[in-house]
């Protein structure tokens, strides 16, 4: 029964939400409604969940003074900060805001987002560019047929977003878009809902069981 | 060791270096571009600009501050043209950082549209813009899909209150606001997945009328949904935020950018020409050797 319980709520909730998409009925959207409620609770768990796993495994870094340890304590030293900013507020007098959103407003909360978060993660992102560059000069060849088409489109779609170029090649790029791009992509598309429906099927039926730590 | 033999070996510090000083150039010199704006783009300026006033836009910030140069310019020019026509406008921010880039543009766009401004030969009166009045931000939940799936239901499900704590109910904007029945759209601007469940969950089931505004690298892969119908318009990358930009006569972040971006495509192409030159004739040559 331990066994058979699971499979049998995925399959009754399988089936239901299968059930309820072609039934807009008001009975059947109350309960399609209590359901989301739910799934935003468990959805807020697993985020304490995903919190508490992060502060765990950087704390056990820092106990045991493993290789690198040191960006942990970076990390748990932002991740206390931000919520401690985000729960205080100090503009008119000092005060802990758990329930109410005010500590949103702290100057320290917005600043650290604005002038720490944002410059770093965009500096991140934008070094791609520097080793697309690079990888693209060494990596980039027509070795074959196949290779030079594949340039060829590249640089065409590139030169697209370069409006120096001419309409010429923005026709060209839109119809490698329109075209070739579309059908490909479509087939993309068609294939991975057709995948996706099997393997939903799979695990209402039961034949896939992997999220019971069974293959 | 021929120059060909050369170009083949060049250390890439030379390519990092060479790339870094066209970006400075491109910013710092101060030249025009011609922005040709395309009909993806035309369709979301369009359908903005028909909309009557009072009219509810969403917009969906679903991005990081990593997408920040392409999307960024997307949601100052949808929120700018928006508000000054009239328009009321509520946001969500699925990502994890996307709080924040909303609050952001909620902050410098409230400044902007408080200020008289001319767009194409139109004056626009600044006014102040009010939250819960002029617009409303939702706000941040984890689980993008169960988020999307339960505004279709209610707002009020997943947001009782917005990101600023106040009950959705007490907002003026709101009264009478459902679910995605009553906005006139959803604009999509995001940097990842959520886009894909924004189009299977939110406008595969709800049916409401989408746009989207994406990453350079991401918009290829979203055609088959501008041909089927089930978007009516895209923005891709820095270009497409140019192209609104244009067409609302406001130029801004993706315009000036451009004159970065423009130039950086350029070399990144005219070292690909000259490692494929460097290439053959590198190959040549061991050919001949071989005979």
């Amino acid at each position: 029964m331990r066994r058979q319980l699971p499979f049998i709520l995925v399959f009754l909730s399988g089936a239901f939400m299968v059930f309820q998409y072609f039934v807009p009925h008001e009975s059947s959207e109350f309960v399609y409604e209590f359901l989301l409620d739910w799934l935003t609770i468990i959805g807020g768990f697993a985020m304490v969940l995903g919190i508490w796993s992060l502060i765990r495994v950087s704390y056990d870094k820092i106990q045991r003074k493993r290789e690198n340890w040191g960006y942990s304590v970076i990390t748990l030293a932002g991740l206390f900060s931000m919520i401690f900013f985000g729960i205080t507020n100090w503009q008119d007098g000092f005060g802990f805001y758990i329930l109410q959103a005010d500590g949103l407003n702290n100057p320290m909360f917005v600043h650290f987002f604005d002038y720490i978060l944002i410059p770093i993660q965009a500096t991140m992102f934008s070094l791609l560019a520097f080793f697309i560059a690079s990888a693209a000069y060494r990596a980039f060849r027509a070795r074959s047929v196949i290779a030079s088409l594949l340039l060829l489109a590249a640089l065409i779609v590139m030169m697209r977003f370069n409006p120096l170029f001419g309409a010429w090649i923005e026709d060209v790029a839109n119809w490698l878009m329109n075209v070739p791009n579309l059908a490909a992509q479509r087939a993309i598309v068609i294939g991975l809902g057709l995948g996706m429906v099997a393997t939903a099927l799979k695990i209402i039926l039961g034949i896939e069981r992997g999220y019971m730590g069974q293959g | 060791m021929t120059l060909f033999d050369r170009l083949m070996r060049l250390d890439r510090r030379w390519v990092f270096l060479f790339l870094a000083a066209v970006c400075i150039a491109g910013y710092y010199i101060d030249y025009s571009i011609p922005i040709r704006v395309t009909n993806e783009v035309r369709s979301i300026y369009k359908f903005i600009d028909s909309l009557p006033e009072g009219d509810i836009v969403f917009v969906a910030i679903d991005y990081d501050p990593s997408n920040q140069a392409e999307l960024h310019p997307m949601t100052y020019a949808i929120m700018e043209h928006a508000f000054r026509n009239n328009l009321k406008v509520m946001f969500t921010a699925l990502s994890q950082n996307g709080p924040g880039m909303a609050d952001q543009a909620i902050r410098d766009i409230t400044d902007s549209v408080a200020l008289d401004r001319t767009y194409n030969g139109q004056l626009y009166e600044g006014r102040e813009i009010k939250n819960g009045v002029d617009y409303t931000f939702l706000g941040y939940k984890p689980y993008y899909a169960i988020i999307i799936l339960s505004m279709g239901q209610n707002f009020r499900i997943s947001f009782p209150t917005d990101y600023y704590g106040t009950p959705l109910d007490s907002l003026p904007m709101m009264r009478g606001v459902l679910n995605y029945d009553d906005v006139a759209c959803v604009i999509d601007l995001s940097g990842g997945n959520i886009t894909d469940a924004w189009i299977s969950y939110g406008q595969g089931r709800y049916n409401f009328p989408m746009a989207l505004g994406l990453t350079g690298v991401m918009t290829a892969q979203y055609y088959p949904y501008l041909n089927s119908g089930q978007i009516f318009g895209i923005m891709g990358g820095m270009l497409g935020a140019a192209q609104y930009e244009r067409l609302a006569d406001n130029p801004g972040l993706a315009i000036d950018g451009m004159r970065v971006q423009l130039p950086a495509h350029i070399v990144i192409v005219l070292f690909i020409i000259i490692g494929n030159i460097g290439y053959f004739m590198s190959r040549r040559r061991q050919a001949m050797e071989g005979r």
